[in-house]
């Protein structure tokens, strides 16, 4: 942080000093000048683009080539000068009257002396012990930047970060190091500002980190080991992310960002066009007059009228000063984005407000924190992607009908005839007559005070209290005289409502103790404290028709609390030697009494290499730490809202689900499965990992290796039959091991006055393989997952001993000479002449092998250009659109038809059925995506007043490298089953500070 | 004042720590989930838990519809009882044959199966799991019954013995389908351990002691509410039993006597046959008790689910679903040309069971079993009611599903005489069969003479008077034509024209999902 303060310092005091000269060449007053040469202490060599500051003003200079300057000060007597070069020690020279100042500037060895977030509490990063990721404001990803995920997308190894959707505001999934659970949640505590927030998220809500603006955001710490994640316990086993806010300074500072985006769609499906679609029916049904009838005469191109180019624009005005002494900072954020699927949008405002005033001589320090957000969707009716795709494209878009709103629409006797149900909706209609929309309100706030012992400063008190409250409210309606809302009557309509709530509390206290030991050349800093948290949810829903008939009412409640001790003990000997002990002790009330206290351990030690006598005057290596960690992380996030895993209980049925006896129906009351003995997944992980710097860290980075090893996963599995209430049991079975490398490299390519260019660039390889996952460890023994679209039998991927996470299973495809697949004709796998369900076999999974990240920012002059972009190599994806789309499937016997994606020429599956579950729709979906790029101009010191602006303009998903015939590889999942294109982006930014 | 301060401070906090850990002992916040510690406090209790007992015969969850499933599928429908017990009886049979392609349907028809078939695996999880509901019933009310008095302990008593029936349909289905099975019963508990597997033979014993010993203490026959069972149900299931003995027990060990003195108990307990055949499965046939001896109960608005009787009518339309009451057909299951063949007359015009159409259909040979338009497609389940108003919804089904009716213990009955049962006449059973011939053809035009009175005759009759009611499956066994080449139906084995397959799929495999947690399990030969 301190080095890229740094460095903003000497950008801006360049642009300070171009305007000094330009203004004010003719007003320097000699006597108030001051000369002298800047040189590096010990080499005696010239540093040239060293900045030269009078303190508290805006006086200053640069050196020149020679690492010569001259400054004009305002005056000569009180003044004090910083001399400040990257990488070197700022020094603060007196003038004391002098005219001529020279200055040696020393080598900072300890650059990176920024302090790193820790959980409760900081580290300085020369002290952290732990395999941890920071990334600034700096660092960020820039653009239309809608959810805090894509700041820091394909920034470090190790953290994968993919939107889930097109969709604006839409969620990412996160991962680190590929996550640790199966059915577990497999998303990295989150905690903003020392609240650590809920992930689950809740109806109508479309990104839980949507509360939170981008733009107030400081900072990203990833802690990616155990070491570092152990202080968590309880939540820490898929990683800990730590954002921390902006916080106001002394001295007013206002800025306002805004940018206007426009959102293209990159690439639609490959269907067949109107005279193409009539001519391949014409084709295959030559002489079927019952489905010839079926056709059209119209070409539409119902992709086109689905989707269109989008707007969006983002507003961000921030003040932030001290107001009685009080630094405060107020932002107030709007966003308002349509979707390229037509009637989509999202539009929210947030506002923050930090505070952070000082008692009692600064012994007590209190840090206020209040976000809060209120968010609009429009989610549209998502199922006209799909549609738009399998829609009859020799069919208009109305065809005059009365009964079905004008809108073609399959039905059986003429326009106006009865609607079938299960055909095809027409997407226009979908998008048009329906109403999906939401409204969510939500508050994230804590206050933090650290209290000082006044007769004892080391040692100091944090109590936190925070909180994290929801309420959501949507509807999803349709009208009626619609074909495909036949439930809860045919053409009836709907009115579908929603409601949440959650409530989370949260309270920390701690001690914090540090002290230097200079006797025995040592630093202790040890904490111990408590957590208790709770959250508690509920909400309400109801479906009726639009004419308030047959009402379905269903609602839900539940709460935990968890409740934790910990201890960190971080020693430091000689400043060279780090160790770091940390204990949590856990209790979660979704276990039962004898089962719910983990305890998970960690240890920590690192070297600093590069503080050793013998490396210690290396030039060459400026930084090398080798750290060594392991630890105990647990895991209790059941997706589901099953907080009662453990708990003997029934639940009654809602008053559809009744049975009759006589003339009355009878609530049905239905004992629920449980585990009595469900314990904590744990997880190990072992890292090993190398911090490194050269050249005065020109080029740094870091190298880790780690095993992580999952045990008594908590998953959904069968369990032995007839032994418990639900077919399936949530329970721990099985162990899982992710094993990687991840290796991060910065380079600092040029750093001159003029030019600089840093470019990062980052790799990760993670190997996944569930290792048990039963009692007897049978091979063959496997849990289907990964339903698919088109049966109702369907699902494609399993969990299997010896393999990856939801790996593909299917049947073996064959093909005849020309490499064509053969329709219906499998491998058969246990050579019994029969292909059935024994002949599937596992074929390549979704999660990639490797990731990487690339990011480049360069600065000429006023001019700056970045670049982002990440590639993923070894992610497989089932193409459930190429599978449902076979000739076979283009007419069906209720009598309509359905279009396909081209890629049904590759096939010509005519007959044959189950070819869905081929491997030949498993394809390699590696890839390189360009997330984004910018170019951006700063004005400074704008009409001699303090504004400073940038303006830029990009373009995000600029583009994507694959071989995927699919319309994008990147599906989370692995399951591309018409997924919401992501957007292409073209953006214009401006930014104003003052 | 300072150190107050951190006295205070301190204090504060412990007294929080305290509080907080407390709070790790949560009890359910929603009032629709109930501690079972408590569940039994409110006495309406007994009667829901019985009608979740019951209800599970076709309900799938706890939200009408589809929600809080018992067990997972990726279309909760197929998780009903009801729906997947019948496509196992029908769909691999001659009856039925299914159009959608999905892999473990043509499993099923083709005999082609392996222990990895879902549905397989679905139903056996659902026999189970009613079972185990089963049980908890009998053990947790059974504990509590001594403390209650008067009529709610009279009622209670009513509803374990009825508790103990269903327990023992469930077995009875187990020990058909998938012959030797894990064996639970309300003496073992909740959770961690592996059930021992029975054998078909013993699990025999078990229910026909168990059913005997329960019989007299069941509601006499049409005393019970309506859809709960009786003893004439517990004949009936007693009657099944014996007459599929042999399959059970290994040839030689046939109880055609016992048949045919349950058969009788139930025909001599009042039943009449209903005069109108079609009604019997008609959105209204819930007034008529006098045939339908124990139903599966639905109902368009209450008992909502994508199995039973939603399933069986939605599946078997096409194009025009009017004829049922529906909104929409599915496009899945039809008739084997073969199997409409054993009528004389398909048309309906004499023999009124055959409820046959082709309308909206391309021909009626299956050349193509994906194919919904190809072959004769049936409406006999109908969401209709007898006056030709449909159904109170157009998804969910009306139309109760006659689980036992006295046409097929009059069949039964004619069998076990046929197969040389003591106890009963060759002369009464012609009667017999007769009356629902007459019943069908609406005069005697339809009757059979003593000398046309065959088995393979029966075995035609059996599927022409009780075609889709659940029974193919079971009677093509036991008259041993399920597997062999002495009947070949339309895309038997895979092929066209039909071929035998293998003997060993005359009993469903454990699926391989239980026998990889349970290594108590034995495969059944042939998987």
């Amino acid at each position: 942080m301190y080095r890229k303060r740094i460095l903003k310092k000497v950008i801006s005091s360049s642009f300070l000093l171009f305007f000094a000269i330009s203004l004010g060449a003719y007003a320097q007053n000699n006597e108030n000048v001051v000369k002298g040469k800047v040189v590096e202490e010990g080499t005696g060599d010239p540093l040239p683009g060293t900045t030269i500051m009078q303190k508290g003003t805006s006086n200053g200079a640069v050196t020149d080539a020679n690492g010569n300057y001259t400054v004009t000060l305002s005056e000569k007597g009180e003044a004090v000068l910083s001399f400040s070069f990257i990488g070197y020690k700022t020094q603060e020279v007196p003038v004391n009257g002098r005219s001529t100042i020279d200055v040696q500037l020393q080598v900072d060895i300890s650059t990176m002396d920024e302090l790193v977030v820790v959980g409760y509490g900081s580290v300085k990063k020369e002290d952290a012990t732990g395999a941890v990721a920071v990334m600034d404001a700096e660092d960020f990803n820039k653009g239309a930047i809608n959810t805090p995920q894509e700041l820091i997308s394909g920034k470090t190894a190790g953290v994968s970060i993919s939107s889930n959707s097109g969709a604006p505001g839409n969620a990412s999934t996160i991962r680190i190091r590929g996550g640790a659970s199966l059915s577990a949640s497999n998303d990295p505590l989150i905690v903003i500002d020392g609240v650590p927030i809920d992930n689950t998220m809740m109806g109508g809500s479309s990104n839980i980190l949507s509360t939170l603006n981008p733009n107030d955001i400081a900072s990203f710490t990833v802690l990616k080991d155990a070491s570092s994640t152990a202080i968590y316990g309880s939540r820490a086993s898929n990683g800990v992310i730590l954002i921390t806010t902006k916080r106001g300074e002394r001295g007013l500072k206002v800025t306002y960002n805004a940018v206007a985006s426009v959102y293209t769609v990159p690439k639609t499906m490959d269907v067949y066009s109107g005279d193409e679609y009539r001519a391949l029916i014409g084709d295959l049904y030559e002489g079927n007059e019952e489905v010839l009838a079926l056709l059209g005469d119209a070409d539409t191109n119902w992709q086109d009228e689905i989707y269109r180019t989008a707007f969006g624009m983002d507003h961000n005005l921030s003040v932030s000063g001290a107001f009685r002494e009080v630094p405060y900072r107020v932002s107030v954020g709007y966003n308002n984005t349509d979707g390229i699927l037509k009637t989509y949008n999202f539009e929210k405002t947030t506002v923050s407000l930090n505070l952070d005033p000082y008692f009692f001589d600064d012994h007590l320090q209190v840090k206020i924190n209040v976000k809060g957000m209120d968010n609009n969707n429009n989610f549209a009716e998502q199922g006209a992607i799909a549609n738009a795709i399998y829609y009859d494209p020799t069919k208009p878009v109305l065809n005059g009908n009365t009964r079905w709103r004008g809108y073609t629409t399959w039905t059986t006797g003429g326009a106006n005839g009865n609607a079938i149900d299960l055909a095809t909706p027409n997407p226009v209609a979908q998008l048009e007559l329906t109403d999906n929309t939401s409204n969510v309100k939500r508050s994230i706030g804590n206050a933090q005070f650290d209290y000082s012992f006044h007769f004892l400063p080391e040692l100091r008190a944090n109590l936190n209290l925070g909180y994290d409250y929801a309420e959501s409210v949507g509807h999803n309606n349709v009208k009626d005289n619609t074909q495909w809302v036949y439930i809860p009557t045919p053409a009836g309509g709907r009115i579908s409502r929603y409601a949440g709530k959650s409530q989370n509390e949260l309270l920390d206290f701690y001690f914090n103790y540090r002290t230097d030991l200079e006797e025995l050349d040592s630093k202790i800093d040890a904490t111990a404290g408590y957590s208790w948290s709770h959250f508690k949810r509920m909400g309400e829903d109801s479906v009726m028709n639009q004419y308030m008939e047959q009402v379905t009412y269903n609602d839900y409640a539940n709460e935990y609390y968890l409740v934790s001790f910990f201890g960190r003990l971080n020693y430091t000997w000689k400043d060279k030697y780090l160790l770091t002990l940390s204990l949590r002790n856990d209790a979660t009330s979704r276990f039962s009494p004898e089962q719910r206290w983990g305890l998970f351990p960690a240890a920590a030690l690192a070297w600093d290499i590069d503080e050793e006598d013998f490396l210690k005057d290396n030039k060459a290596i400026s930084n090398l730490k080798l750290r060594l960690g392991y630890g105990i992380t647990g895991q209790q996030d059941i997706t589901g809202g099953n907080n009662y895993p453990y708990f003997a209980k029934f639940t009654i049925s809602n008053e559809t689900a009744r049975y009759r006896f006589g003339d009355n129906y009878y609530y049905t009351l239905r004992p629920d499965g449980y585990d009595a003995n469900i314990k904590w997944e744990t997880t190990v992980t072992s890292n090993i990992g190398v911090d490194y710097g050269f050249f005065e860290d020109r080029i740094s980075g870091s190298l880790d290796f780690y095993y992580r090893d999952t045990r008594d996963l908590l998953s959904t599995v069968d369990v032995a039959t007839g032994t418990n209430f639900s077919a399936r049991v949530l329970t721990n079975v099985g162990s899982m091991v992710n094993k990687g490398i991840e290796l991060n490299i910065n380079g600092v390519l040029a750093s001159s006055q003029d030019f600089e260019w840093n470019l990062g660039y980052n790799v990760s390889y993670n190997n996944n393989e569930i290792t048990k996952l039963n009692l007897n460890n049978d091979p063959d023994y496997i849990v289907p997952v990964g339903g698919i679209a088109g049966t109702t039998s369907g699902t494609i991927q399993v969990q299997k001993v010896n393999y990856p996470v939801n790996s593909f299973y299917v049947y073996e495809q064959v093909y005849d000479a020309e490499g064509n697949p053969l329709e219906g004709v499998y491998v058969d796998r246990d050579n019994n002449n029969v292909i059935n369900s024994e002949d599937l076999y596992v074929s390549e999974k979704p999660n990639a092998d490797v990731l990487m990240g690339i990011n480049s920012s360069m600065r000429y002059k006023n001019w700056d250009f970045s670049f982002a972009g990440r590639a993923s190599l070894g992610n497989y994806v089932y193409n459930n659109v190429a599978a449902n789309s076979t000739y076979q499937g283009l007419y069906s016997s209720m009598g309509f038809l359905t279009n396909a994606s081209t890629q049904a020429d590759k096939t010509k599956f005519e007959t044959a059925i189950g070819t869905n579950l081929s491997d030949f729709y498993i394809e390699n979906g590696s890839f390189f995506r360009m997330d984004n790029i910018n170019l951006g101009y700063r004005f400074q010191n704008l009409l001699g007043s303090k504004l400073n602006l940038r303006v830029s303009g990009g373009v995000q998903n600029a583009f994507v490298i694959t071989n995927y015939s699919g319309l994008d590889p990147e599906i989370n999942g692995g399951l591309d089953n018409n997924f919401f294109p992501r957007a292409r982006v073209f953006l214009l930014g401006v930014n104003c500070e003052f | 004042m300072k150190s107050f301060r951190i006295l205070s401070f301190s204090l504060m906090a412990a007294a929080l720590l305290a509080g907080c850990v407390n709070d790790l002992d949560t009890e359910p916040i929603d009032d629709q989930i109930i501690s079972s510690a408590t569940v039994f406090d409110d006495e309406v209790a007994y009667k829901q838990f019985l009608a979740k007992l019951y209800g599970a015969l076709t309900l799938t969850g706890q939200r009408g519809e589809s929600g809080l499933p018992e067990i997972s599928a990726n279309d909760e429908g197929t998780t009903s009882f009801l729906r997947t017990f019948w496509s196992a009886q029908e769909i691999t049979t001659d009856e039925a044959i299914n159009g959608w392609g999905d892999p473990g349907m043509i499993e099923f028809h083709g005999h082609l199966w392996s222990d990895n078939n879902l549905y397989i695996k679905l139903l056996y999880q659902r026999l189970f799991i009613n079972i185990a509901y089963c049980n908890e019933y009998i053990r947790e009310v059974g504990t509590r019954v001594t403390d209650l008095s008067g009529d709610l302990r009279a009622d209670v008593e009513d509803y374990i013995i009825e508790a103990r029936f269903l327990r023992a349909l469930y077995y009875y289905y187990a020990l058909d389908l998938y012959g030797n099975v894990p064996f639970i019963t309300e003496e073992d508990g909740i959770g961690a351990y592996l059930p021992e597997q029975i054998q078909r033979a013993d699990l025999f014993d078990y229910l026909e002691n168990e059913l005997l010993e329960i019989v007299p203490d069941m509601k006499a026959p049409g005393t019970n509410e309506y859809a709960r069972a009786d003893q004439a149900a517990a004949w009936t299931l007693l009657a099944k039993m014996y007459l599929n003995a042999e399959v059970y027990l290994g040839e030689g060990n046939d109880r055609f006597d016992d048949c045919i003195t349950y058969s009788k108990m139930v025909m001599d307990a009042g039943y009449s046959l209903h005069d109108n055949y079609a009604e019997l499965f008609m959105a209204d046939n819930d007034r008529l008790r006098n045939e339908i001896i124990f139903p599966v109960a639905e109902d368009g608005n209450y008992t909502r689910n994508y199995g039973g009787t939603t399933f069986i009518v939605h599946a078997a339309v096409g194009g025009n679903p009017d004829p049922v009451g529906v909104s929409g057909g599915w496009s899945g299951n039809r008739m084997t040309t073969a199997f409409v063949n054993t009528f004389e007359d398909v048309t309906g015009a004499t023999d009124t069971r055959a409820i046959f159409t082709t309308e909206g259909q391309t021909g009626t040979e299956i050349e193509d079993p994906d194919m919904f338009q190809q072959g004769y497609i049936s409406h006999k389940f109908s969401n209709l009611k007898s006056d030709g108003t449909p159904g109170s919804n157009a998804t969910f089904v009306d139309t109760d599903f006659p689980l036992f009716r006295l046409a097929d213990v009059y069949l039964m009955y004619a069998e076990a005489v046929l197969r040389g049962g003591a106890g009963g006449d060759r002369a009464t059973a012609l009667n017999l069969i007769n009356q629902l011939r007459e019943r069908a053809y609406g005069d005697q035009s339809g009757n059979i003479q003593a000398s046309d009175l065959t088995l393979d005759f029966l075995l035609d009759e059996r599927g022409r008077e009780l075609y889709w009611e659940g029974h193919r499956r079971t009677d093509l066994i036991r008259f041993g034509v399920y597997t062999s080449a002495g009947y070949l139906w339309d895309w038997k084995g895979d092929v066209k024209n039909g071929r035998a397959t293998s003997s060993h799929f005359q009993i469903f495999p454990i699926p391989s999902s239980d026998l990889s947690v349970n290594t108590n399990l034995e495969q059944n030969n042939g998987y």
